[in-house]
Order: C-alpha cells, then structure tokens, then sequence
C-alpha cells in the first residue's frame, strides 16, 4: 500500500486572463461580475482575448519573446507570476530541482502562408511539388519552435530556469486535470517536494476556430453566461495562462513560505460519453474526493469549469443538482474557456476565494448560481472536456 | 509472499509485456533478426512526392496493415498493433488492462488534405482564407475532423479499445517522449496507485510539412543515396537525423504482482532520471551539465554507480552536435572505462522515430540484455577521432550486460535517461 500522503498547499499563483492579471485583479473581476467577451473580431465566434500584458516584465529578452508564439509568451509570463508570488523566483537551488508539468496544446499556423498555399494549389500544374516549394520558401524555421507542445515547458525552463523536470501532457481539458493531478500525487507520495503546475492558450486563433467549429462546439451570435447556452450550447474560445506552485507543507515551511490554499485531492475519468456517462463520472469522482476530505455543506462551494458546451454542460448541471446545497460558480462566464489550462486557472479562482474566505457573487440570469452568505472553507473545482475528460479537484482553506 | 523492494525500499517494477513497429518490420522476432543483421529500414520516401525537398530518405512504416490516413490515424494503427504484442505477451486480459495507459505521441493538427478539403467547400474564388475555412467547418459536414484533429483522440481511443483504468495521459517531452511514458509507468508503480501501467509510444510524422519543419532547421541528413547509409551515428561523416516512424509497448508490473500471477518477467526498470536543460531551444548545454545530471540522476534512482553500467543504448542522432555531446558526457560520467563500455545507436537502422525513439529502444535495450547481444551502429565507416567509444561497428556482438542505461534527448531541453536489467526469476 502507498505510504500516507503529505499534506500539499498552495503557494504560488500566476494567472493572466480576459479579466487581468494577478490574484487580485482576477478577484476583483469576478466580484463585479463584468465578462470582456468580445463578438465582433471573431464572428460569429465569441472570443475571451487576454488583456494586454507587458511581457518585458517576466521575459526580459526580447530575443527570448520573439522565439515563441503569442500562447508560449502568455504561459512563460504566468509562469514567472507564479514563481514570484511563492518567492522562488531566481532561486537556482530550489528552481534546479523543482518539478514542472505543463498542459499544452499546440502553437498557432502562420494563416498567411496557408491561406496563400490554399489559394494557389487548385491553380497549380503539380500541387505536391507546389505544396513543397512554397513551405520550404515560407515557412519561418524557428515557427516549428514556437509549435511544439513541449516547447512551453522549454522555454520555461530557459526564461525562470526552471529544470528538475520538465514534463508536457497534451490531450486538452484532460491534460490539465492530469498535470495536476500528477504534480499532487509526486509531491504527497514524496518524490518531489514543490512543483510548477499549470498551461497557457491562445484563444485568438482561426486555426483553432476551424478546429472547433468543425465539431459544432463553439459560442456563437450574441455572448451569454455558460448556464444560459442551452439548449444548442457552445463555449467561447479563450485566451488565458494559468500557473500553481504547489509544495509540501514541511517544504513550505521550512522555507517560512504560507500558504494560499490547501491542495487536497485530484481525481480524473474517462468517461465514453455515452448519454449520462458524464453525470456518472462526476458521482464516482465526488466519492473520491469525499474519501479524501469530508466535504460539508455550508462552507463549501462549486468553481464549475464547465464549458457551456453540450451535453456535457447539462450533464455537469444534472449532477450538481444532486449537491444543491454547494453553490455553484462557472468560470467560464467570466473568462471563457481555455482548454488545457482552465483546470489550473480554475484551481486558482477556488484557492483565491479560499483565502478570502467567502465566494464571488453569482453571475446567471438562470438562477441557477445561488448567493452563498456564509464563509468559504472548501471549493470543489469541476472540469468536464468539451469532448472527453473529467475532473475534479478539493481545495481548502488553511486555519 | 514477502514483497520485493529496491534499494530505496519502493516496488520493484518489472517488464511483462513488449510490442513494437519499425520501418525493419511489425513485432519483436523480425524487428530483432533485422537489428542483429545490421539492416537498415531507411528508404526513399514513396509516400507523398519530394519533388524539391533536400531530403527524401525517411524510416517510413508502410506495410499494408499499418495504411491509414492522416498522421494521428497511422500513429493510432502503430500503436493498436504494438499494444496487441505486449499485452498478447503479457498474458493479461485483453480489452481490460489493469492499470492505466501513458501515451507518447507527437502533437497533432489538423493536416493539408483536410484544410484542401474545406477550403473547396468554401466555395471560395481565388484567393482563400480562414475565414472561409471556419464558414464551411461550421457547416457540420466535416465533423470528424475535430475528433480525429483534438490532441487527446489517440489516447482516448486507445484506452477505450484496451480497457485501461482512469484518464489516459497523452505526453510530449520531444524525442524523450518514449522515455517520459516509461517514467510515468514506473512512478505510478512505484506510488502504489497501480499494479501495471500500459507505457506506450507511437510516431507517424513523415508527412511534407513535418519533414520540411526538420529540414528547415537543418536537422536532418541530406545524403539521399543511398538511403540504407542515411543515418551514421557517431561517424565522423554524420550530417543529421532521419527521420523515422513506429510505436512501442511495454507492460509495467509491480513484481509482486506479475510473480502473483505467474507472469514471465522479461526485465526490471530499476532506474530512470531526468533533468531539463536551460540552455537553449535546439542545443545542449556545452558543458553538458544537465545530461551529466541526468545519467547520474538515473544512477541514483536505480541505487548504481557508473561502475555498474556495462552498456549504453545511446540516443545517437546522427547529428554533428547530439553524437559529440552525448559520447563527451557518457565519458564524464562513466569515467576512463568508456573505452570498455560499448555504446550503439538504433537509429543506425530505424532512423530517429522521434516521439516513439525512447520506448522503442528501451524495448531494443531490453532484448539485448535478453539475448546478450549488442546491435551494432551501422554505416560507421569514417571513425570521428573526436568520439573515441566503442560503438560496436557495423557488426552485433554477443556481450555480458547486466545493467544496461538508454538515453533520449530532446529540443527544449528534455533529458531522460533509463537503467534496466535483466529480471529475477
């Protein structure tokens, strides 16, 4: 049997969104209950874009920035926030043995070269000989880098010297719930003591647009709160990096570093998603989180990463029905829906509230988000995939 | 039955199952002839035309059972048939594998024909863009495009056909992939979360763009003819990797409980390290600290010393820089018996399989200390006086190898070296 699991807190948070940047920006954001969709650059799509960001701040090489695409300049920022606010950044000992797990998906075509490359092959006399010359004549070398799955965590690596390891998982929502997942279960079992936990998107890319729309996925027309979608759905493609510090209690403390929350149980599923397989998914996964920490009505609420996609969003909705005594929050109202990292940011927005004590007010004309008056000691952080994957996460107040 | 424990008191973790697809052919037994024959399974690329491209050689897997479509769909097909061996090896039921799968595979998009595809739909005159490709995507007849382009579709469906237990983990650390997914399998182990992990890896990238992203970056050989003599590690006249394709499997038990059920033990994985290198996107650190690091990360993990180490499956890329840093912190690490410790490449033969290369020739390490024989680095034929190991040339030679280290580096920095031995009965 595994020997007993070490408590794991939170002590880093480097988040950057539509709504800000920072725990506290995001905190104040949530409160006002104001989503920054924006309808127009995409449409029909609706898009959350990321506010602007000062890279310098976190990637002082401009050599640097220019080697990734914009989703690889977003998370090594995040990255560096998080580094920042634990108070590791910089520290060459600690960084040089600190885990890292990031989500990622892929970097974003140079839709130039495609679009000409589409344009100019029904006209071609040798379309694969055209199709050659003209990646071979175009394509930037170094696009291939900023690309890569793996080349977030790289440049992670290269930009805060982050290097004990580096791992990527791919695989969208799932991914994120994984990384974290693994990233608890290293530090509790004691092979690793602290880890970086966390993934980026940029959700300000036709390429990725194409991809959704092509499984019927996407918000579309006017902007609405995820519970008001139904019933033909759709989430709204998002821009967003998301990163934790998490580290055992024993490390933090030695290092008189506090924590933000508590870390207290990941679970993940694989549901086939035959009709109500995700309803079912969602009550195993509670019973084990329940295993790991009694979940008590009254101070505990509801971050939902739902998508606002469906039938996943709906039956997300059927099992939370189940637990009405939670007050449910979607983040995804707020900030859209970023794939790999929205467990990771959602996780945040759940140890933020935790810290603050109580919940962020609902926003939800369908009344289905309830005001919450009492304290917040434990917030229980959903993430259902638009297509495949479940998650859940326990996240609980210290003191 | 008492349990048995590494030096480090965790679970022994052991080997029950290997499948793998190179260009040499489908299953261990050709795979294994081929390698000990020295063969080579690079050819000239007949799979798409390479009409102005600077390389055309590649370890393509093109036999009729492996035919797919895209590159995610031949990944799936490589990795479903090397699945089939190992757990057919193993013993274990099919279609319900006790543990859960990690996946290496490389990163996937959506690919040309499909883009082709909807930008005729588009119905657009002249000049197309992507705004034309969203409109007609959006028009549900393509909806097979996102599962089969999502990141996460070869793992999902790969646990759904073999029956493995919670959320599959789809990785990518490059070209250590392979090794990254072993890692996994064994921690898990080790945590005590699981009996087995099905660790598998699988690469299907030899399409145009993915062969142009290479070649634009100067990583792959160019000497085209003849296409068996492509790939040279360690040879003086090295000019880049070819690019390779395959999958491999293997089945990860906790020894307790393969010896529970009666399970043959092919070999242990008694170690595996791990340390990211900083330095920068496409090249190793020139003082070689972080793959030191990692070999000797992978030394303690497994309780040795570089004493210990009587062969080395090397990464061996065949490029200038991979081959020179790797036999300068093999030297550092194992010290003035390098001389005696004989070092191969399988990219020799295979060519760089890239997401598959880690698992791949774990597999291969596994059959060496298995028959106690070394597959040779072929086409060295210009010794570089830069390099003096032993990198059993051209030829296989039976040797005793008990404890065994396989390295895979990869671009952004990925290091992952893995020790393995041979098992207790």
């Amino acid at each position: 049997m595994a020997e007993p699991r070490r408590e794991v807190w939170i002590t880093g948070i480097g988040i950057v969104s539509s709504l800000g940047e920072g725990a506290e920006a995001h905190w104040q954001k949530l409160n006002e209950g104001k989503p920054s969709a924006d309808t127009q650059t995409f449409a029909p799509c609706v898009v959350h874009p990321i506010v602007p960001i000062d890279f310098d701040k976190q990637i002082p090489k401009k050599g640097d920035q220019r080697q990734m695409e914009p989703w690889q300049r977003i998370g090594t920022y995040a990255a560096g926030l998080a580094l920042e606010n634990a108070g590791v950044k910089g520290n060459a000992e600690l960084l040089g043995r600190m885990d890292m797990i990031v989500a990622a998906g892929g970097g974003e075509r140079d839709v130039n070269v495609d679009s000409a490359v589409l344009s100019g092959l029904p006209k071609s006399d040798n379309p694969d000989k055209f199709l050659n010359e003209r990646l071979m004549s175009d394509l930037r070398p170094t696009l291939f880098l900023a690309q890569l799955s793996n080349l977030l965590a790289g440049n992670i690596s290269i930009v805060h010297g982050v290097t004990g390891s580096s791992r990527t998982f791919m695989g969208e929502e799932s991914a994120g719930f994984d990384a974290v997942r693994i990233a608890l279960a290293r530090i509790q079992s004691g092979q690793s003591d602290i880890a970086l936990v966390g993934g980026a998107h940029n959700g300000e890319r036709k390429d990725l647009l194409m991809l959704y729309s092509s499984g019927g996925y996407l918000l579309t027309g006017d902007y609405k709160p995820v519970w008001e979608r139904t019933p033909q759905g759709g989430f709204a493609l998002a821009s967003m990096g998301a990163f934790l510090v998490l580290e055992s209690r024993e490390h933090a403390q030695k290092r008189s570093a506090s924590p933000i929350a508590r870390l207290a149980a990941v679970v993940a599923e694989r549901a086939k998603r035959a009709p109500g397989d995700v309803t079912a998914a969602l009550d195993t996964m509670w019973g084990k989180l329940s295993a790991q920490g009694s979940i008590k009505a009254g101070q505990a609420a509801v971050i939902s990463g739902a998508t606002g996609a469906e039938p996943a969003t709906a039956e997300e909705r059927a099992f939370l029905a189940k637990h009405a005594d939670l007050p449910v929050r979607a983040t995804g109202t707020h900030i859209g829906h970023g794939l790999e990292p929205q467990f990771s940011m959602n996780i945040a927005l759940a140890a933020i509230a935790a810290k603050h004590g109580k919940l962020f007010a609902p926003a939800d004309g369908s009344g289905f988000e309830k005001a919450m008056t009492g304290p917040l000691r434990q917030a229980v952080v959903t993430g259902v995939g638009h297509w495949r994957g479940e998650g859940l996460a326990l996240v609980e107040a210290v003191n | 039955m008492a349990s048995l424990r590494d030096k480090s008191g965790r679970p022994v973790v052991v080997v029950t199952g290997m499948g793998m697809v190179t260009s040499l052919g489908i299953g261990k037994t050709d795979n294994w002839k081929s390698l000990t024959a020295g063969k080579s399974g690079i050819r000239t690329i007949t799979r798409f035309p390479t009409d102005s491209l600077k390389t055309t050689v590649a370890g393509a897997v093109d036999f009729p059972e492996t035919a797919a479509p895209s590159s995610p769909a031949r990944s799936e097909r490589f990795a479903e048939i090397a699945i089939e061996e190992a757990i057919a090896e193993s013993k274990l039921a099919r279609g319900n594998f006790p543990g859960p799968l990690f996946l290496a595979v490389a990163p996937i998009e959506v690919e040309w024909p499909e883009r082709e595809a909807l930008a005729k739909a588009s119905g657009a005159n002249g000049s197309v863009n992507y705004d034309d490709l969203i409109r007609a995507a959006a028009s549900g007849r393509f909806r097979e495009f996102h599962e089969r382009f999502v990141f996460g579709s070869v793992g999902h469906h790969l646990a759904d056909k073999f029956g493995t237990q919670g959320s599959p983990i789809s990785l990518s650390t490059a070209c250590a992939s392979g090794a990254s997914a072993i890692q996994l399998g064994l921690e898990a182990i080790r945590r005590g979360e699981t009996d087995a992990a099905l660790c598998v890896a699988t690469d299907s990238s030899v399409n145009p763009e993915s062969l142009i992203r290479f070649s634009l970056l100067s990583a792959l050989s160019t000497s085209n003819e003849p296409a068996s003599e492509a790939s040279k590690p360690f040879a003086k006249n090295r000019d880049g990797f070819v690019m390779a394709e395959g999958a491999g499997a293997l089945v990860l038990e906790s020894y307790d409980a393969a010896k529970a059920r009666g399970a043959r033990i092919l070999g242990v994985i008694e170690g595996c390290g791990e340390l990211a290198d900083s330095f920068h996107r496409t090249r190793s650190s020139p003082d070689g600290k972080p793959i030191v690091g990692c070999i000797r990360n992978a030394l303690a993990d497994a309780g040795l010393s570089p004493e210990d180490i009587d062969y080395i499956n090397a990464h061996g890329t065949g490029t200038p820089e991979n081959d020179k840093m790797e036999g300068m912190c093999a030297t550092t690490v194992i010290g003035e018996r390098i001389k005696h410790v004989p070092i191969s490449s399988n990219k020799s033969m295979i060519g760089h399989t890239l997401s598959a290369a880690g698992a791949l020739e774990a597999i291969i390490t596994m059959l060496t200390l298995e028959h106690q024989r070394i597959p040779p680095t072929i086409n060295y034929k210009v010794p570089d006086p830069a390099i003096p190991l032993d990198v059993v040339p051209n030829v296989a030679r039976d040797a005793k190898v008990t404890h065994a280290l396989s390295n895979s580096f990869g671009f952004g920095g990925q290091n992952v070296s893995l020790i393995m031995a041979r098992g207790p009965a």
